[in-house]
């Protein structure tokens, strides 16, 4: 693969070499290497927890590492060894990242985001001079956001702009890209990867993290795979495939499809009727919507973000209360109680905030793990809290789920996010089967279960979700991913402005017709 | 119309104080350092600024070593909140009981040749009536009628208020308090920002604990500052971080007070403690408007990472 020429510059862009890091009991990256060279998209690949997000991290200043170096190249193929003691210093090189968690302040607008940190701005700032520049460049590059709306109002895809805007604006040469498609629509995700591709063509580096195997295949020129923080391997992406990626980011082959047994409905557990919600703004979030899941039953849910499936998933766990319509859960009317009397009735939930709402990062995970099951015995006597049955409780979590953490007593937050969507996971599963050790039929309420997770950690959790609804659980999958849904649900609803487009079954739809149904445009 | 002169001028005159730490906590604040060692800053300002100005002779001496001091101080609660990570209440708790025995304890010998500061009669402000403006009907005397520190204040509040919200500087400042991860990432020196914040708050808590040793009561007493740094920290709530709003807060209790004042000299039934009250409530019901709207909390909330320390290598 040549690919001088155009842009004019010759060789490495940047080369780590033997990066080693290490948190309190985990070996992080364990002498490392990656080469990137400029005009590439260099793939870097990995399991959740293999060390993808630390040694960009180091690379962009942010973390120190324990051993290595890193070199930086100029136009003609030259290498030269610097220390990037500070996100500063980074800057200073060319370097810019986009994190896996967004490094936005949401008060700000998002000119002030973008300027934020900027050396050669006047010291008295105008801002409206500051807006049309950024505006200019942002239709320039073809993403256009609205330079004076404060962050907090704008969409996880727009925020994803601003994040590249921003280290564009500062003249990164050399782009890291933390897993940014991981929280975008489908055609989101196609406007940066077109993006990416003219930075690259341009002549810039640039590093893409993604678990998204299809995406990496079809914009990768190279990709690099790390396992448990070391090397596997460099190759050119057009010598390979996603199933040999897969296998090399797994250590074994990983099965794509997993085998489905037909569905055996059993009741009707779960009953939305003619809920009415109106979301924050006064906006109707969800308009008369009817909806039934059965037990053994998967019913999925699509529809592009932000068409009602957070009120969904909120009215349907009692985390919020509907304007109008009932919920109905195993025959008995839930409408307007609290969360707990619906996780008393089996009522189980995964939410889409792993750490907004499924999780307290600062405690530690066994308590994070117990938290649906303290209330009761053998963890809770009397009043009082059995610490010792608590972490016991946690291991076997722990171990069932797989859930790769130093221990139940490490702080949530240090978790990479596939082992903390695995620890929520195997808390709410559990919960359900003690709701139905106690008579009740459990419902499991999952929302992007499988976003931001590896290929083995997605089939995982996957066929848990088969597990339980192979075992008389009433499952609600919430996805953007089409292939999932139509690969999951025995059903579909369509969501779209709020109101059910129409149900389906995956035999007799098709990718077209769902996305027409999630577009609005069609009904059944 | 006498009664609103002169309520407005007792009002403008005890406010001063409460504005310059006020205004100082608001810039600690907004760099994500809550610091409520401001009772403590100022009234270590207020007996080193008397027992300068006594040993000098000069009154402007007072305030430059009132204001280093509340500076020196603010820098112990910056090392131990910044770089030591200590708690941000337990430190400035400390700070203010610390500052309350010391400052006591220096009054008993900080007089010439080690006598005691107490009932000593030292150089002070006066009021300089401003020629022309001081003549305006109602407004002329509140405002142009006062001592040197309250006109420095006319300087003061606009120039901080412009650097928060218009200047490079400024939008850094703001960041920090806001997210200092995302400051951090973009280059800005986290520690070096919180640092200068703080003590500016510091330096500016000292000048008002001098306005009160220098102008508004003149001399030196125990418990000088009668938890007017208390009131500061509330100011900087009820003034949703706006430095403009801590103004407004300000005269309000300065108001309250002068009136309170006048009602007792007229034999009110009214207990005081009462009337003390009503800023307090005020600020409650201004805090919870501000909850009610989600608009308002993110335009006018608290700087989100208020109280929290900052270490790039923990996870967030
Ligand atoms: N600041 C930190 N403190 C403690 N442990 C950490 C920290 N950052 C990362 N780790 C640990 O280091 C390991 C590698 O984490 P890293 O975030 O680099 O993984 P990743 O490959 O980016 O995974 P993912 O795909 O889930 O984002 C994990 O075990 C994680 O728990
Ligand atoms: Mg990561």
């Amino acid at each position: 693969m040549s690919r001088t020429g155009s842009h004019g510059r010759r060789g490495l862009a940047v080369a780590l070499r033997g990066i080693t890091k290490s948190f309190p009991g985990v070996l992080a990256n364990d002498h490392v290497d990656l080469e990137v060279r400029w005009g590439e998209i260099h793939a870097l690949l990995g399991e959740n927890g293999a060390g993808k997000s630390t040694l960009m991290s180091i690379l962009s200043g942010l973390y120190q590492p324990d051993e290595g170096e890193i070199l930086v190249g100029d136009d003609e193929g030259g290498l030269r060894p610097v220390t990037i003691t500070s996100p500063r210093a980074a800057i200073h090189l060319g370097i810019g990242m986009v994190h896996q968690h967004f490094k936005l302040v949401p008060t700000q607008t998002v000119a002030e985001n973008v300027i934020l940190g900027v050396e050669d701005m006047p010291f008295v700032l105008d801002l409206d001079a500051v807006a049309r520049d950024v505006a200019e460049i942002a239709d320039r590059l073809r993403m256009p956001v609205d330079p004076t709306a404060p962050i907090w109002q704008l969409s996880v895809g727009e925020q994803q702009r601003v994040e590249i805007l921003k280290a564009l604006y500062r003249g990164a040469e050399i782009l890291v890209l933390d897993e940014p498609t991981a929280v975008l629509t489908p055609q989101e995700a196609d406007e940066v990867a077109a993006i990416l591709r003219s930075l690259a063509a341009e002549g810039k580096a640039i590093v893409f993290i993604s678990h998204k195997l299809d995406e990496v295949v079809e914009i990768a020129d190279r990709v690099t795979v790390l396992r448990k923080g070391r090397n596997v391997a460099t190759m050119d992406v057009a010598d390979t495939d996603k199933h040999r990626l897969a296998e090399l980011m797994v250590g074994r082959e990983v099965a794509t499809t997993i085998p489905k047994p037909p569905a055996e409905p059993g009741p009707t557990v779960l009953a939305l009727e003619g809920v009415v919600v109106r979301n924050e703004r006064g906006l109707v979030a969800l308009d008369h919507v009817d909806l039934e899941v059965a037990a053994g039953e998967i019913l999925g849910i699509a529809g592009v973000a932000g068409n009602g499936q957070r009120e969904l998933t909120e009215v349907a766990t009692g985390l919020r209360r509907p304007d109008a319509g009932r919920v109905v859960v195993d025959g008995k009317d839930l409408t307007g109680a609290s969360p707990v009397a619906f996780l008393d009735r089996g009522v189980a939930h995964v939410p889409a905030d792993r750490l907004g709402r499924g999780l307290a990062g600062n405690l530690p995970l066994a308590d994070n793990l117990a938290m649906r099951a303290y209330r009761h015995p053998p963890i809770a006597v009397g009043p009082a809290i059995r610490r010792d049955r608590m972490r016991a409780f946690a291991e076997t979590i722990i171990e069932r789920f797989r859930v790769d953490a130093p221990g139940p007593d490490t702080p949530a937050r240090n978790l990479s996010g596939g082992n903390q969507q695995k620890a929520i996971l195997g808390r709410e599963i559990t919960a359900g089967s003690w709701a139905a050790a106690r008579g009740h039929r459990p419902v499991l309420v999952a929302a992007y279960p499988t976003r931001g997770l590896d290929v083995g950690a997605i089939e995982h959790v996957r066929a848990r979700l088969l597990e339980q609804r192979a075992a008389g659980t009433a499952v609600l999958l919430v996805s953007e991913e089409l292939d999932e849904l139509l690969m999951m649900s025995d059903r579909i609803a369509v969501l779209h402005g709020g109101r059910i487009m129409g149900v389906v079954t995956p035999e007799e739809t098709t990718i077209e017709e769902l996305g027409l149904m999630m577009a609005g445009e069609a009904h059944r | 119309m006498e009664l609103v002169t002169s309520v407005l001028a007792i009002a403008v005159f005890a406010g001063a104080s409460l504005v310059y730490a006020a205004v100082g906590e608001i810039v600690t604040e907004r760099a994500g350092v809550l610091n409520l060692g401001v009772e403590g800053m100022m009234i270590m300002g207020a007996v080193t600024a008397f027992a300068a100005a006594v040993a000098s002779g000069n009154a402007m001496v007072g305030v430059v070593v009132g204001g280093v001091v509340g500076g020196i101080m603010a820098l112990v609660h910056a090392f131990a909140t910044i770089t030591l990570r200590a708690d941000q209440v337990v430190s400035g708790l400390a700070l203010t009981l610390a500052g309350g025995g010391l400052a006591s304890f220096l009054g008993q010998r900080l007089g010439p040749g080690g006598a005691p500061l107490v009932g000593m009669v030292g150089p002070r402000f006066h009021g300089v009536p401003i020629p022309w403006l001081s003549d305006l009907p109602v407004v002329g005397p509140a405002l142009f009628d006062q001592d040197v520190l309250v006109y420095l204040l006319f300087l003061v509040v606009p120039a901080v208020w412009f650097f928060v919200a218009r200047t490079r500087p400024g939008l850094a400042l703001r960041a920090v308090g806001e997210s200092p991860q995302t400051a951090d990432a973009m280059g800005i020196g986290v520690y070096r920002v919180r640092y200068l914040a703080t003590v500016f708050g510091g330096v500016l808590a000292g000048i008002a604990g001098a306005h009160l040793s220098l102008a508004y009561t003149p001399g030196w007493t125990e418990h000088l500052t009668g938890g007017r740094g208390w009131i500061a920290i509330a100011l900087v709530i009820f003034a949703t971080w706006d430095p403009r709003r801590a103004v407004l807060g300000a005269l309000l209790f300065g108001g309250v007070n002068a009136i309170q004042f006048r009602l007792q000299a007229e034999g009110t039934t009214i207990p005081a403690s009462l009337l003390n009250m009503m800023p307090y409530l005020l600020t409650i019901v201004v805090l919870v408007v501000i909850t009610r709207f989600e608009a308002l909390r993110h335009r006018l909330g608290a700087p989100a990472a208020l109280g929290l320390a900052y270490d790039r290598e923990e996870r967030t």
